[in-house]
């Protein structure tokens, strides 16, 4: 399946939990927060399974300034 | 009133502010924590458009490594070592000297955020981030909720930087978005990373923006705004629904960041080769400046200055010791934290 990880297009395994993504992406994922289809996922919600066509923006946490 | 009409003619003018926007503005107290590179473009902003009062903490001296992206520095407050607030202040109040500016030297901790945001009558409208670290952000976001205080989140590092607007009780919090701070040495830092003077610029802008329309309208954009300066691509993560109601903070509401006891006693400061020893109790804070300045002139160098002095020791040239009113102590030209606590106990006593 397609789904579109911070604006680029990405083929995953069908099944492809938002956990495993962040994992395959090597994020922490206490650092960062995951936009699924425009919305907000709750951090414990990240075994939600992916979707063909899903759109998903992943921010890390930035602590400079 | 005739000649704020005409300085701010141009803001005026524009339908979201008006001349009613234009008093809520000069009503407004702002707090600014923090004076590095957002800070500086943020007080700017502030300031040239006309808050009431801007109280703007600290902790550190202006480096020359700052001068890249701190737009309120020159090289003389480098080659001084002039603490940022006290820089800062100089250079806003000629840009500005109708707003009422507060500079305050100082480190912000569990244990003097509350006083430092609320002493000589100070009521903030609003709170901005201008902080180089996490834990100051949950820090800033446990005081801003616990109060009812709006904040604006702003952070930076290499190319990118991101923006959020809080408003307790309408709004998600830090903590709702990221429920805990990362773990030492899990993101990066401007020390490690780097960062793009012009990102700092647009986040710190931003920053002035949503606080702006927050003290005019009470209201401030939805979303955390993720940004690359190099790629030019913005992009707001919708938030409308991602307030929680376990949040740790605004949902249950537990202080955890405001009810911990003070951080570590040294720490290597961001970006700088230098080391801050913060005093371990109440008695060692109390630091008589001028009694020491006369007791390390046997040893080296000093400058006494009215909320601190610089001293250079004869025998270790390349390092250099400012000391506090408040009995902290920066250590210039070492990381090593060992080697800071040793001139320090030497040196000051502590």
């Amino acid at each position: 399946m397609t789904i579109k990880v911070n604006g680029e297009e990405r083929e995953l395994a069908t099944g492809t939990t938002v956990a495993q993504l962040l994992e395959q992406l090597k994020f922490t994922p206490r650092n960062v927060a995951v936009e699924l289809n425009r919305r907000l996922l709750r951090s414990d919600r990240y075994e939600t399974v992916l979707k063909d066509g899903d759109a998903v923006e992943i921010v890390t946490f930035v602590g400079g300034g | 009133m005739a000649h704020i009409a005409d300085r701010y003619h141009r803001q005026t003018l524009l339908p979201e502010i008006q001349a009613a926007g234009q008093m809520r503005l000069s009503q407004a107290q702002v707090l600014l924590i923090g004076c590095g590179a957002l800070g500086c473009n943020i007080a700017q902003q502030l300031v040239r458009g006309g808050v009431g009062r801007l109280r703007l903490v600290d902790r550190d001296l202006v480096d020359l490594t700052n001068l890249q992206r701190q737009v309120l520095f020159t090289e003389e407050d480098a080659r001084e070592q002039t603490p940022k607030a006290i820089a800062a202040a100089k250079w806003l109040t000629q840009v500005n000297s109708t707003v009422t500016i507060e500079p305050v030297v100082a480190d912000v901790h569990s244990g003097n955020v509350q006083e430092i945001a609320s002493e000589r009558g100070f009521r903030p409208t609003v709170i901005l981030d201008g902080t180089d670290n996490a834990g100051t952000r949950y820090l800033v976001n446990d005081l801003a909720v616990r109060e009812g205080i709006p904040w604006i989140y702003g952070a930076c590092v290499g190319v990118e930087g991101r923006v959020m607007g809080v408003v307790p009780g309408q709004t998600p919090c830090l903590r709702c978005i990221y429920p805990e701070p990362p773990g030492p040495g899990e993101v990066a830092t401007c020390d490690t990373a780097g960062v793009l003077g012009a990102a700092a610029a647009v986040v710190g802008a931003l920053q002035a923006a949503v606080a702006i329309r927050l003290i005019v309208s009470g209201e401030v954009p939805e979303g955390l705004l993720a940004l690359d300066v190099w790629l030019m691509r913005f992009r707001a993560i919708g938030t409308a629904i991602a307030r929680r109601e376990d949040c740790i903070c605004c949902g249950k509401r537990e202080y955890e960041f405001l009810n911990r006891p003070m951080r570590l006693d040294a720490e290597s400061l961001c970006g700088r080769n230098a080391v801050q020893i913060r005093p371990a109790s109440k008695e060692e804070a109390q630091v008589d400046l001028r009694a020491l300045a006369t007791r390390l002139t046997s040893s080296g160098v000093v400058h006494a200055h009215e909320v601190f002095l610089r001293f250079e020791p004869a025998e270790q040239k390349d390092l250099a010791l400012s000391v506090f009113w408040d009995g902290r102590v920066i250590v210039s030209g070492t990381d090593d934290l060992a080697v800071a606590r040793m001139m320090v106990a030497k040196y000051v006593g502590h």
